[in-house]
């Protein structure tokens, strides 16, 4: 069988942590790069009063979709922002009024045809919600008459620990969940749908076999809960038995794969017109004394979560945005949620601080047993040391997910896959 | 007050958690996986093969921590590996063996085979197997002088491969003649099994090789079991042919190897003027580890054929 995954502690502490809407902050700070693709231009100047899901930025580039302002308030601010991933884009600074008057563009879309929906999806600034933030009207955006897509994969598997924000969204908004798929599948013309979780949420998995007991052609597909179940390629596989195979897209082999919280959202977008302005997250790690998921407007400084979550700022060794898997550090607190956060961890010292030092590779194939794509990080960590391209391209290297299998099980402590991240420099 | 924020949180890359598997503590699981063997050796041959062990894994540790002083290395022997090495080499000893003669073989181990290869990871044998074969070439009688079971009396009685005349219960509870650890099939079997179920070895070396060597026996006319049960057979495909350094790193790769090891060790048993060809046929397998791996790469998930590459010129 294809995709080993290993075992990883859970630590879903918060899968019973009912959402609790975080208090309006006062500042609001909304970078014009959310998520992989082209950055939006500002369409609003300093002093401009805006409102709640008014268009603040916008791109005509195909990969992009708009910004939209998640407070009503005064633009204080518009400079430039450095990015965790160490690149620089603009940002919009609101001062909020606390009225949070709702902008008057927001209306339900009108949608009768593919066309339609994919050019709504598009205006509601929607992307990935599982991390990864692939804009979703490029994903939705396939010829279907060419290539039909027989499959909606469901992605709710939610593997990384801590994190539990998905599995809130089933809990606490099951009929937005379904009435989205239900969606999707009308204008895409699918005819089955599977709403992939792992079993170690069964409360989860429960509610969703009851709400789909009557709907013929979706169905609930309990995972193993294995590391990492929920990658793109991993769950179509175990929802479909299809590899999706070296630079395809699922949909070339008839599948598209949504986070289950995309799902929730493209339902609500469609019924009221609000776009994507608000995120639900998990916060947890050992720094916060009151763990919990929180909805967080757009562009809310990541300090005023920590405090929610009673994390002392003092304490935080390491802040990370996301999973502790493939999750990435944050170096200031004053960092704003964007739409793709969808967890902020807080380790002490006593997690984020490596104990042993890295020592030399034993050969003992431990990440070769853990790559979920099969590929042989000894050897790419060698071909790395002695720079030969041909043979990382030979080792299949451009297919790593960075997933961080190889270096949670890697014995010697070494750094595997920071040598993959670092070796696909070579292959660019 | 926050004075400087960026000063005090740690960024790296991810993943940000690591599981607890350390090479010190898989060290340690093959030192426990050999406890059943020490203990078999020790009612066996008595407090001196005891003494031997305890000899060869202070030696080993001292002789890392020595040559690796002097050639400028950080101390790796808080990974254990060099305390290990000094067991295996132990092990393979026969009881009576004067100290100096081991001193020599671990020297051969530790200083030359592993720490001047560039240490633990670095080395292309098996080093408690080298330094093995070192002695038995050098010190060919010291090294073929067995006593009897229960006994102090150093003898030069045959062991079981040499006279081809041992009971089964004898060589499977460990109470005939041979190296200290190498006699009582039951102990190791035990080793394998707790080696197993931690995860620290698969089953496919060792039942590759020995599979192969009962295979083999058969077909030739020798009896099976006694050709398992003898010699140091199972000592060598439990706890040296499963050595993660010098061994092959995918599944197919180990199988291969344990083939490989078979068929060496029963062309030396039975054709070779040696009686016991064990360590040889590792030695040989490790040599040719480098490209049992080239050849059983993994096949990535997905993967497409590269494209042909176009003729230039034509």
């Amino acid at each position: 069988m294809p995709f080993f995954g290993i075992h990883l502690p859970h630590k879903k502490g918060t899968a019973q942590s009912a959402t609790v809407k975080l208090p309006l902050p006062e500042v609001v700070k909304i970078p014009m790069s959310q998520h992989m693709g082209t950055p939006c231009e500002p369409t609003v100047k300093v002093g401009d009063t805006v409102t709640v899901g008014q268009k603040i930025g916008d791109s005509t580039a195909f990969m992009s979709t708009p910004v939209h302002s998640s407070v009503s308030g005064t633009v204080k601010a518009i400079g430039d922002y450095l990015l965790a991933s160490g690149k620089v884009c603009k940002a919009v600074v609101i001062e909020t009024d606390g009225n949070q008057t709702v902008s008057e563009d927001v209306k339900p879309p009108q949608v009768d045809d593919l066309k339609s929906f994919i050019a709504a999806i598009k205006e509601s600034g929607c992307c990935g919600l599982g991390g990864a933030g692939f804009p979703t009207h490029i994903k939705l955006n396939v010829d279907i008459k060419d290539k039909p897509i027989d499959s909606l994969v469901i992605n709710a598997a939610e593997c990384e620990p801590y994190i539990t924000s998905d599995c809130r969204e089933i809990i606490e908004r099951p009929d937005d969940v379904i009435d989205g798929i239900k969606q999707v599948m009308k204008y895409l013309e699918i005819e089955n749908a599977y709403i992939c979780i792992e079993k170690n949420k069964p409360e989860a998995i429960k509610l969703m076999k009851e709400k789909t007991a009557s709907e013929g052609n979706i169905k609930v597909v309990p995972l193993r809960a294995s590391y990492p179940q929920g990658a793109e390629k991993v769950v179509a596989y175990s929802a479909t038995g299809r590899i999706v195979g070296e630079g395809e897209l699922p949909s070339a082999k008839g599948i598209i794969v949504l986070n289950v919280s995309t799902a929730g959202f493209i339902s609500r977008y469609l019924k009221t017109g609000m776009p994507l302005v608000e995120k639900r997250l998990t916060l947890d790690g050992d720094a916060f004394r009151t763990p919990c998921n929180v909805m967080a407007l757009v562009g809310t400084p990541v300090s005023k979560l920590i405090k929610f979550a009673d994390g002392a700022e003092g304490a935080i060794a390491k802040l990370i945005a996301g999973g502790p898997m493939m999750g990435m550090c944050l170096y200031d607190f004053e960092t704003p949620v964007t739409k793709t956060n969808n967890a902020i961890l807080g380790f002490t010292e006593k997690l984020a601080v490596r104990k042993e030092e890295q020592t030399a590779c034993i050969h003992c194939g431990r990440c070769v047993s853990a790559c979920p794509m099969k590929l042989m990080p000894n050897e790419i960590a060698k071909a790395y040391e002695a720079k030969d391209a041909d043979m990382l391209r030979k080792l299949k290297l451009n297919l790593c997910m960075n997933c961080g299998s190889c270096s949670y099980v890697c014995p010697a402590r070494r750094n595997v896959a920071e040598t993959n991240q670092l070796a696909k420099g070579l292959i660019r | 007050m926050r004075v400087n924020s960026m000063e005090k949180l740690l960024v790296s890359p991810s993943p940000h958690i690591r599981n607890d598997v350390s090479t010190a503590k898989i060290m340690g699981h093959v030192m426990i996986g050999l406890l059943p063997a020490v203990i078999a050796a020790t009612v066996i041959f008595g407090g001196k093969a005891l003494m031997l062990i305890g000899f060869c894994i202070a030696v080993a540790v001292i002789l890392e921590r020595i040559s690796g002083a002097i050639m400028k290395r950080p101390d790796t022997t808080g990974d254990l590996s060099a305390a290990v090495t000094g067991l295996i080499f132990a092990l393979n000893l026969p009881p009576t063996l004067p100290f100096w003669i081991a001193l020599i073989g671990l020297f051969f181990a530790i200083v030359v085979t592993k720490m001047l290869f560039g240490g633990l990871g670095c080395n292309f044998a098996n080093p408690a197997i080298v330094g093995r074969i070192v002695i038995t070439l050098s010190f060919t009688s010291a090294m073929t002088t067995w006593s009897e079971p229960f006994s102090s009396d150093v003898t030069t009685m045959a062991t079981p491969l040499a006279s081809r005349s041992a009971d089964y219960f004898d060589m499977f509870i460990g109470t005939t003649s041979g190296c200290i650890g190498e006699t009582s099939a039951l102990a190791l079997i035990f080793g394998f099994v707790y080696l197993c179920a931690v995860k620290v070895i698969t089953p496919s070396t060792p039942v590759a090789y020995v599979g192969t060597v009962a295979l083999f026996s058969w077909i030739a006319g020798v009896d099976p079991l006694y050709q398992v049960l003898a010699g140091g057979l199972l000592l060598g495909a439990i706890f040296m042919a499963t050595d993660y350094v010098t061994t092959p790193v995918t599944q197919t790769g180990k199988i291969i190897f344990g083939i490989g090891c078979g068929i060496i060790t029963c062309v030396i048993r039975l054709y070779g003027s040696y009686p016991e060809g064990v360590s040889f046929s590792i030695l040989i397998m490790n040599i040719v580890t480098p490209y049992i791996d080239m050849l059983c790469r993994t096949k990535p998930v997905g993967a497409k054929k590269p494209a042909k590459p176009q003729k230039e010129g034509m």
